[in-house]
């Protein structure tokens, strides 16, 4: 681990605040709505689903953390805190629950990225407090 | 009251500042002020016939921008909202300034929008603090986009690219047509630089898989133009322009969660404004398509319906885009080559079109006829785009 972290680390409301407990302890979840089933990220408290006027029905499950790259960029020009990890990837990630997710895609060679890659999440503990979910090709 | 806004209103002045890389000493309401004055002074009209006023600050986020704006011009309107659809700004205020003249609530609605960023802002940005407490922004920033849109246009055109096989070379094409079209007006920021597609090719990835040419350089500028209902526009001094049908379609905010993200959200605004005027894709004689990265040109092309869902790419190889092409398309240079200063940039090309209709394009203008335009706009990253179709009065 780095001696100080000085990449934006993600401000938890109360709504996201669980999803980060979990990453801590290693697992990746998402809402879904115990009243019609739709699968929601990110973390909310009403439901967005066709037709559902749910409050407060979204409940928490545990994602396989398996998936498929939906897109991604290879990053040249970052925010300053990123400089020495260019060349990097920036993706969004399909679940295979359906839900997506922008990450990083990583232990790779930027070049060998692809749509549609089959990938799975990887745990980065950047901080004490914080772990960002990755992915790598599985 | 007439029951669509087909033909009811008409865009009768229209005012605007040249894009520049910096202003010094200029702020947003003057730029605003100053590109209204053009419009007010275009339309034939004095500051008291402005009754009605939609102003948008843009990124200013001032609270109050249209009294902020009344007291810095002295133009004091009865009736007057702001406008939050970013790059559609242009087509929302000319829909929603020709609801109001129909409804009563003004006869002269006064429109405009403006930036002005000092110094490279893409630079300004990327150095300020990325605050994760936005909202949205704890699942995107911890994990290192670039600034701006460039990384989200850069993941439609990744896709679009691995879907479809649109690659550089084939986006390239829009950038050297436009510049074309740039280098025959004097108020395009690239009107002295001719472009080949190797230029395009070759220059550097600002975001993987888009080059620096294929993308818009922030400007500072403004916007301005005037609507009023269609029986009072036609005693006025310039050939209206008639708005036939519009409308605006909202897909998401943030674009990684919902949507197939190579689908612009157009698509249902281009429907619902191609059924209003009562025409169709084909009949549009000059295209004038939001352009702030080639591939938002493509998507926008294929989901209005000019072609199928994936053949953009091929669409503007088989097609002359220039001013004097079979299919004219931004021919006033484009956001690409003209310049964007924020929203005032999509508004320049609701101008072009009006210039175009009246057949003031000067160097510019179409040889062809110019009764029937169709108009494109686009905010955040496919989040909200809008579809305008305006024309004269040979297509009322």
């Amino acid at each position: 681990m780095e001696a100080e972290y000085k990449k934006p680390l993600p401000t938890p409301s109360a709504n996201s605040q669980p999803f980060w407990d979990a990453t801590k302890e290693h697992r990746l979840m998402f809402q879904r709505c115990s009243r019609c089933g739709t699968r929601v990220f990110y973390p909310r408290d009403i439901c967005p689903g066709p037709n559902c006027f749910g409050v407060g029905t979204l409940e928490w499950v545990e994602s396989t953390g398996k998936g498929r790259v939906y897109s991604y960029t290879i990053t040249n020009n970052p925010h300053p805190a990123f400089v020495d990890d260019v060349p990097y990837v920036l993706g969004i990630v399909e679940m295979d629950e359906g839900w997506r997710m922008m990450t990083n895609i990583v232990n790779i060679d930027p070049k060998e990225v692809r749509v549609g890659m089959r990938v799975g999440v990887v745990f980065d503990d950047v901080t004490p407090e914080f772990t960002l979910p990755k992915f790598q090709p599985v | 009251m007439p029951d669509t806004l087909r033909g009811a209103a008409a865009i009768v002045g229209i005012g605007e500042l040249k894009p520049e890389r910096s202003r010094p000493g200029r702020d947003v309401p003057s730029l605003i002020a100053e590109a209204a004055y053009l419009a007010i002074q275009d339309a034939g009209l004095s500051k008291r016939d402005i009754d009605g006023m939609v102003m948008d600050g843009g990124m200013e986020g001032v609270s109050g921008f249209n009294p902020m704006m009344a007291e810095h011009m002295g133009i004091f309107p009865t009736f007057a909202t702001g406008c939050d659809a970013q790059g559609a700004a242009g087509i929302t205020m000319a829909l929603q300034a020709a609801s109001y003249v129909n409804a009563g609530l003004a006869t002269f609605v006064l429109c405009g929008m403006g930036a002005a960023i000092q110094g490279n802002p893409s630079r300004r940005q990327s150095r300020g603090p990325a605050r994760t407490e936005t909202w949205g922004e704890e699942f995107r920033l911890p994990y290192g986009p670039g600034s701006g849109a460039n990384d989200n246009y850069a993941m439609i055109a990744r896709r679009h690219e691995e879907l479809y096989g649109t690659t550089v070379e084939k986006r390239a094409k829009i950038a050297v047509d436009l510049r074309y079209n740039a280098n025959h007006n004097p108020m395009a920021i690239f009107h002295d630089t001719p472009i080949i597609k190797e230029d395009v090719i070759n220059s550097r990835i600002v975001a993987d898989p888009l080059h620096l040419l294929e993308c818009v350089m922030p400007c500072c500028g403004a916007a301005s133009f005037i609507v009023t209902r269609a029986d009072i526009a036609r005693s006025m001094r310039h050939k209206p322009a008639y708005i036939l049908g519009g409308a605006l379609g909202i897909a998401r905010s943030n674009l990684q969660y919902v949507g197939e993200i190579t689908i612009a959200p157009i698509d249902r605004a281009a429907r619902k404004a191609f059924a209003m005027a009562g025409y169709g894709p084909s009949d549009m004689q000059v295209l004038e398509i939001y352009d702030s990265f080639t591939i938002t040109v493509i998507c926008e092309l294929e989901d209005s319906g000019f072609c199928g869902k994936g053949e953009g790419g091929d669409w503007v190889q088989e097609h002359d885009l220039t001013f004097k092409g079979d299919k004219p398309l931004n021919t006033h240079g484009g956001q690409l080559s003209y310049g964007q200063a924020s929203t005032a940039g999509g508004c320049a090309q609701v101008t072009e079109a009006v210039r175009q209709i009246r057949r003031d394009g000067g160097e510019h203008q179409v040889p062809g006829p110019t009764d029937l335009v169709y108009v494109t706009g686009s905010g955040g990253s496919f989040s909200q785009q809008g579809s305008l179709i305006l024309g004269s009065e040979a297509a009322l």
